[in-house]
């Protein structure tokens, strides 16, 4: 009778919201099913990720890591090139767009390592709104740059203290903040999570990279891809790189999850590993949780990954089999922090090196026939003093 | 509202209708095992003697994301005591051998559905509970427990938001056991004024349903309370009651008496 199917990936997705945001997320997905296929918003769209986001993204060949570890051939697609240093900004331009479009004049986030909230901070300077972040107290702590930034950048700053002080409590915070402050203001989700329509708005703005992964890899190699690795956290960066090469059954997908110290303990944030199907913040989807239910509190050296969670067109690809989803600890994350760097002079964010240490893992399992992707999400400048600290060191930023 | 005797003729298949047949209904929401189970039972007793109609219980949620500050810490105090959902059964149980007022739990979905939805409901019918209220499960997702509720005679209670408009007449027409009309915008929490045009909403839920309505966030005084019952059915407080528990701890039931007292003396009187 009333089963709506709206919004779900298999059994995932969903709107579990409290009926005061009921209206609110009607309203996005009206605006959204209008604004996409909206040759003017699209046009403009284009304008600001290749003008101001300096789209198209890099398609680099890595040839010395791809000869020193003696496999497969790498690529690394560089979001960590985009304006703000990282993939979120393309995201979040389309939702600043779309905000503006349905005449809101403020924008919210929630943000772990701080990269979404200086990209909506960014997104809400360039289109002349206001703008409030939520971060965990906690990753304030780990990412006092990205603080300076957003508030370099005209936003204001909530560190969160309830919970854990880290990213889930900066969601949940900016959902209360939301539901008490609705008419003006669009809550800028920073990844393909929550409720319907978030989880499909996220992806389509995403999904701007594999469309161009799979563009530039045809131009230079005439073929798809084998591999396609990303981390994941709620999925953002992952589901953009996946996208359009889901239905190429021929290219396997692989989402790096963050172990933390390990998925046999308990400071871990590998949520396919360890977590099991529930229903949170929005969605349903797999949480790492108690038999009873309570949310799990996480932990990953990554703040961007430090998440309960993962996104619900995610937990559907693991349940069908299309992508497989790994976990990297926190040691092998910051070996393969260190080893990018100095192979090829590109330091990545320490989400993304999780993805780069299970490339390093497989390439050399592969023949020089084999090509992989490694979508580089963001850059590592923010992460510099956090693997100093890991590794012994303290450097005063 | 019609008034009906006994369980024969129901108006909903809880034994919720109860609650609003001795004048104005007052619902007081304790969080369960905040500061300890045994205080939680000696208050529940203590509302029941001094006029509650109906008792909310709060099964603590890790992450409870319609709650303010008030209610975010008692859940997080409970959590931290060692509460879980089959301590508050065990809890509710023995509280049912005295109590034979309605009662209802409000929690989370994920505690329900990590529980097992059907063992959790069936749970509920077992010890004797009328309804559910879970905040994140709004009209288009309540299919998500709506089957094992009705198997079991377990209320869904559905809420109504200031935001909700033109969504009022599909929630009101499908509503069972009583009606939570969301005073305000934004999360629970005590409130100095509430601007909001309920009797507007409540005109409008008239139309399309005859159970009763209650409103709740931000009540917490006996004013308040009496303006809630004079366009409603009934007034729900939450964090007013918790605000006590956090200053009296375990001394707390016979100052929860006063307040429920002084609460339900307010809207008894009042008439439609």
């Amino acid at each position: 009778m009333m089963t709506n199917k709206k919004g779900r990936f298999g059994v995932h997705g969903g709107q579990y919201i409290p009926e005061t945001l009921m209206n609110a997320v009607t309203e996005l997905e009206i605006a959204y099913d209008f604004y996409k296929n909206d040759s003017e918003f699209n046009a403009e769209l284009s304008r600001l990720f290749n003008e101001y986001a300096g789209r198209p993204s890099r398609l680099y060949y890595a040839e010395r890591m791809t000869r020193d570890l003696g496999g497969a051939k790498i690529y690394l697609k560089r979001e960590d090139l985009n304006h703000t240093g990282a993939h979120k900004i393309n995201n979040v331009l389309g939702q600043a767009l779309l905000a503006k479009r349905m005449g809101k004049t403020r924008l919210i986030a929630e943000t772990g390592a701080g990269q979404h909230g200086v990209a909506t901070a960014t997104a809400a300077a360039l289109m002349g709104m206001s703008c409030v972040i939520f971060m965990g107290e906690e990753d304030t702590k780990r990412q006092a740059l990205n603080v300076y930034r957003m508030r370099l950048l005209g936003a204001e700053v909530i560190p969160v203290k309830t919970g854990t002080s880290t990213l889930k409590d900066a969601v949940s915070e900016a959902f209360r903040e939301w539901t008490s402050r609705i008419d003006d203001t669009h809550y800028c989700l920073g990844s393909v999570m929550g409720p319907h329509p978030f989880p499909t708005i996220v992806r389509d703005f995403q999904s701007v990279i594999s469309r161009e992964i799979k563009a530039q890899i045809l131009e230079r190699e005439n073929r798809l891809p084998d591999y396609i690795i990303a981390c994941v956290g709620g999925g953002s960066n992952a589901i953009g790189s996946f996208y359009h090469f889901i239905d190429d059954s021929c290219v396997k997908l692989i989402g790096c999850e963050a172990a933390g110290r390990g998925v046999d303990t308990f400071e871990t944030a590998a949520t396919i590993s360890t977590g099991k199907l529930g229903i949170f913040h929005g969605m349903k989807s797999y949480f790492c949780q108690d038999e009873y239910g309570q949310i799990a509190p996480v932990y990953s050296i990554s703040a961007g990954l430090d998440y309960p969670g993962i996104g619900p067109e995610h937990a559907y690809l693991h349940d069908t089999g299309r992508a497989e989803y790994v976990a990297v600890t926190d040691e092998e994350a910051v070996n393969a922090f260190e080893y990018l760097s100095k192979t090829e002079g590109i330091i990545p964010a320490i989400e993304s090196a999780h993805a780069v240490s299970y490339a390093m893992k497989l390439a050399p399992e592969l023949s020089r026939e084999n090509i992989i992707v490694i979508t580089i999400s963001g850059r590592g400048d923010k992460d510099c003093a956090a693997i100093a600290r890991y590794r012994g060191e303290n450097i005063n930023e | 509202m019609q008034r009906l005797r006994g369980t024969e003729v129901r108006i909903s298949m809880s034994n919720i209708h109860c609650a609003f047949e001795n004048g104005k209904a007052f619902i007081p929401f304790i969080t369960c095992g905040y500061p300890d189970i045994e205080t939680t039972k000696a208050v529940v007793r203590e509302a029941v003697k001094n006029g509650a109609d109906l008792i909310e219980l709060g099964i603590p949620f890790s992450d409870p994301t319609a709650e303010g500050v008030v209610i975010q810490s008692a859940n997080y105090r409970a959590l931290q005591g060692g509460i879980t959902t089959d301590k508050v059964f065990d809890m509710v149980r023995e509280l049912r051998n005295d109590i034979h007022i309605p009662m209802v739990f409000m929690t989370y979905a994920n505690v329900i559905f990590s529980y097992g939805t059907e063992r959790f409901i069936s749970s509920c019918r077992d010890i004797q509970i009328d309804g559910i209220i879970v905040p994140d499960v709004p009209f288009e997702e309540k299919d998500e427990f709506l089957t094992e509720c009705k198997r079991y005679g377990v209320d869904l209670i559905s809420m109504i938001a200031p935001t909700s408009e033109d969504r009022i007449a599909k929630i009101a027409r499908e509503a069972e056991g009583f009606l939570y009309i969301v005073s305000s915008l934004g999360v629970t929490g005590t409130r100095s004024e509430i601007t909001t045009d309920l009797k507007a909403i409540i005109n409008l839920v008239r139309k399309h349903t005859s159970i009763p309505c209650a409103i709740g966030f931000g009540i917490s005084t006996p004013e308040q309370a009496k303006r809630m019952a004079e366009i409603s059915d009934g007034a729900i407080v939450g964090s007013a009651i918790i605000k006590i528990l956090a200053e009296y701890g375990t001394d707390s039931p016979v100052h929860v008496g006063e307040y429920v007292k002084s609460m339900k003396n307010a809207v008894r009187i009042v008439r439609d």
